[in-house]
């Protein structure tokens, strides 16, 4: 066996998600060779070399994979990915973006977002929302899979020593090009990696009042999460729902505030290991899932508890 | 300019949905079914864009079997001109609908096809993506925002750091996100108008896919319970409970 693990990167640091996904890799088994594709990547690569359990490391130094396109990154995976058993990537939005496209240029089927490794062809998966989770099998030749980082225990960052290697594989499809990106600037942790995260959703009513909970994050070292309801209403930008169609998080304690806790966000948070409801209807189903429920006016709760912390 | 929307029947997202005993799969009977919404907003766009004079006509087509005309001819009554249905019985997976869609793709030739970022069945996030590679299209996946600009698209993508926008050379492919649009309701007229659009059928043959199912699903679990909590009665006790019983602050 042999598995390759795409590197998920700002072309300047390795993200923190590759580390879990590596830790699938082990669990697959085999020889862990991790790809690296941007410009001017290379301290990437240096970092990704030292991660626990890799051999090998990989660089495609190019411009055409300066901004992770997907038409120019999946040639890549699928040429280099030929030779291996697994190719692995996160199941962030950049995986989700490329790896489909790997999986139908090498004519194999794809499973995505796997939460655990049952045998090197057999994994779990969960669907419809995490209300049910899937033991499936796969005798593709090659596998390709997408990696739900909250679900593995990440490597150590430090402690490996693999050599890397520069390949010179060119890969410009042409037919797409980068025009620019927002992207949200935040002191607070990231989210899928915070291990706390205070949420707010439609109960917040408008996004200056997202401020309590911005302050109450400062002081818990939180990263601040919301419900669909709270983004589409424009309180909070896009990357900060959580949920089925937005982002998985497992932090060590979830507080949401003002969320009723429909089917499609639980699937993104009941993970998590302790979870805190605060809400005005105590028929609100997020107290199914709460460890610790306070039924109350979240704008009475809210500054209560930024005074006791 | 043609678009061409593929849609898929699931069951309604309002629905919380149970494993069977036998672990076999989740119970779909008598379960409310209805068009996955990332693809009504898929085929909300593909309507708007016609408004707006870009796009002349509008296909949507699903794989699967007669029920799924149902789905058809809700968009259909929203605004798309022709649907095709390719039949099966089976429980296509993304890989093999990709090849069909490569099939109707080739047979149509559209300049845009939209599609869902995602089924909220399987949760699976891939058809799209398939799709484009198959037909060596661009891609603009999770999109909030789409421009068409002479034979280049535009499109803003929902991505985990916040918003990308790429350009595209057209025939090109378009995922939805939440964001996109917020879909209309078909009226009662529009509704009956849909009855007489053209709806073709094609076998699995003609498309020459073959959709039994390559991942094998070995079984199908209820996720682990979590153990029930308990109310606060102040955010004193929430507090403290926090720090001595789950030590977590
Ligand atoms: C295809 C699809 C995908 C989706 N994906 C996601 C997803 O990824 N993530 C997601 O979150 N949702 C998603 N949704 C939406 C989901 O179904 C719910 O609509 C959404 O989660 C509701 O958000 P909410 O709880 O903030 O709002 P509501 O359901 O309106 O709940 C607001 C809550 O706030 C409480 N409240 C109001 N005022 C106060 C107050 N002063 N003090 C205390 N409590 C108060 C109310 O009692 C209520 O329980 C998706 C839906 C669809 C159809
Ligand atoms: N059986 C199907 N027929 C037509 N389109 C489909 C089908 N399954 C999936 N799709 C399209 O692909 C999108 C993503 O689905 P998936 O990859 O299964 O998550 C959906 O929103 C549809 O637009």
């Amino acid at each position: 066996m042999s598995v390759l693990v795409y590197a998920e990167h700002d072309n300047k640091a390795l993200n923190a998600v590759t580390l879990s996904v590596i830790a699938a890799a082990q669990k697959i088994g085999g020889d862990i060779t991790v790809l690296v594709a941007g410009e001017n990547a290379n301290a990437v690569a240096e970092e990704a070399a030292k991660a626990e359990g890799v051999s090998k490391v990989l660089l495609a130094d190019n411009a055409a994979y300066a901004n992770q396109l997907a038409e120019n990154v999946a040639e890549l995976v699928a040429e280099v990915g030929k030779d291996y058993t697994h190719i692995l990537a996160a199941a962030t939005t950049s995986g989700k973006n490329f790896a489909p496209r790997v999986a139908a240029l090498l004519d194999v089927n794809m499973i995505s977002e796997i939460s655990a490794v049952e045998s090197a062809d057999t994994f779990k998966r969960p669907i419809y929302a995490g209300n049910a989770i899937a033991t499936v099998q796969s005798d593709d030749a090659i596998k390709v899979l997408t990696v739900r980082g909250t679900a593995f225990d990440a490597v150590a960052a430090e402690g490996g020593s693999a050599a890397v290697e520069s390949i010179d594989i060119a890969k410009d499809a042409g037919i797409s090009s980068f025009v620019g990106e927002e992207l949200a600037k935040s002191d607070r942790p990231d989210l899928t990696a915070a291990k706390v995260v205070i949420s707010g959703g439609r109960g917040m009513q408008n996004g200056e009042n997202f401020e309590m909970l911005y302050n109450l994050a400062d002081k818990l070292g939180a990263a601040v999460g919301a419900s669909r309801a709270a983004v589409d209403a424009g309180y909070v930008p896009n990357d900060l729902q959580v949920g089925q169609t937005g982002k998985i998080v497992a932090p060590e304690l979830y507080i949401a505030v003002g969320i009723s806790g429909a089917i499609q966000h639980l699937a993104g948070m009941k993970d998590s290991k302790v979870i805190v409801a605060i809400n005005k209807d105590e028929e609100a189903p997020i107290f199914q899932v709460a460890d610790y429920g306070l039924v109350a006016d979240l704008f009475d709760a809210v500054p209560e508890l930024d005074a006791k912390l | 300019m043609k678009v061409l929307v593929p849609i898929k029947r699931v069951v309604d997202h309002n629905v919380k949905v149970r494993v069977k005993a036998d672990n076999s799969g989740v119970d779909l009977a008598n379960v409310k079914m209805a068009m996955n919404p990332f693809c009504e907003i898929a085929v909300e766009e593909a309507v708007r864009l016609k408004e707006s004079g870009a796009v002349s006509e509008i296909v949507v087509v699903t794989i699967g079997a007669k029920a799924a005309d149902e789905q058809l001819r809700t968009a259909l009554a929203l605004g798309a001109d022709r649907a095709i249905r390719v039949e099966t019985e089976e429980d296509a997976q993304p890989l093999a609908i990709a090849k069909a869609l490569k099939a109707v793709y080739d047979k149509e030739s559209p300049n845009l096809v939209i599609l869902g970022k995602q089924a909220i069945d399987g949760d699976n996030n891939q058809t799209g993506q398939m799709f484009a590679a198959l037909a060596g299209l661009p891609q603009g996946t999770f999109a909030s925002e789409v421009k068409v600009e002479g034979d280049k698209v535009q499109v803003t993508r929902e991505i985990d750091g916040g918003l990308q926008t790429v350009e595209l050379s057209l025939p090109a492919v378009v995922t939805t996100d939440l964001r996109l649009n917020e879909p209309r309701y078909a009226s009662l007229p529009n509704i009956m108008k849909a009855k007489k659009k053209p709806l073709d059928v094609l076998s699995a043959d003609e498309v020459g896919v073959d959709f039994t199912p390559k991942v094998k699903v070995l079984k199908v679990e209820a996720p682990a319970e979590r153990e029930a909590g308990i109310i606060v009665g102040s955010v004193d006790e929430l507090v403290e409970k926090l720090k001595n019983e789950a030590k977590v602050i």
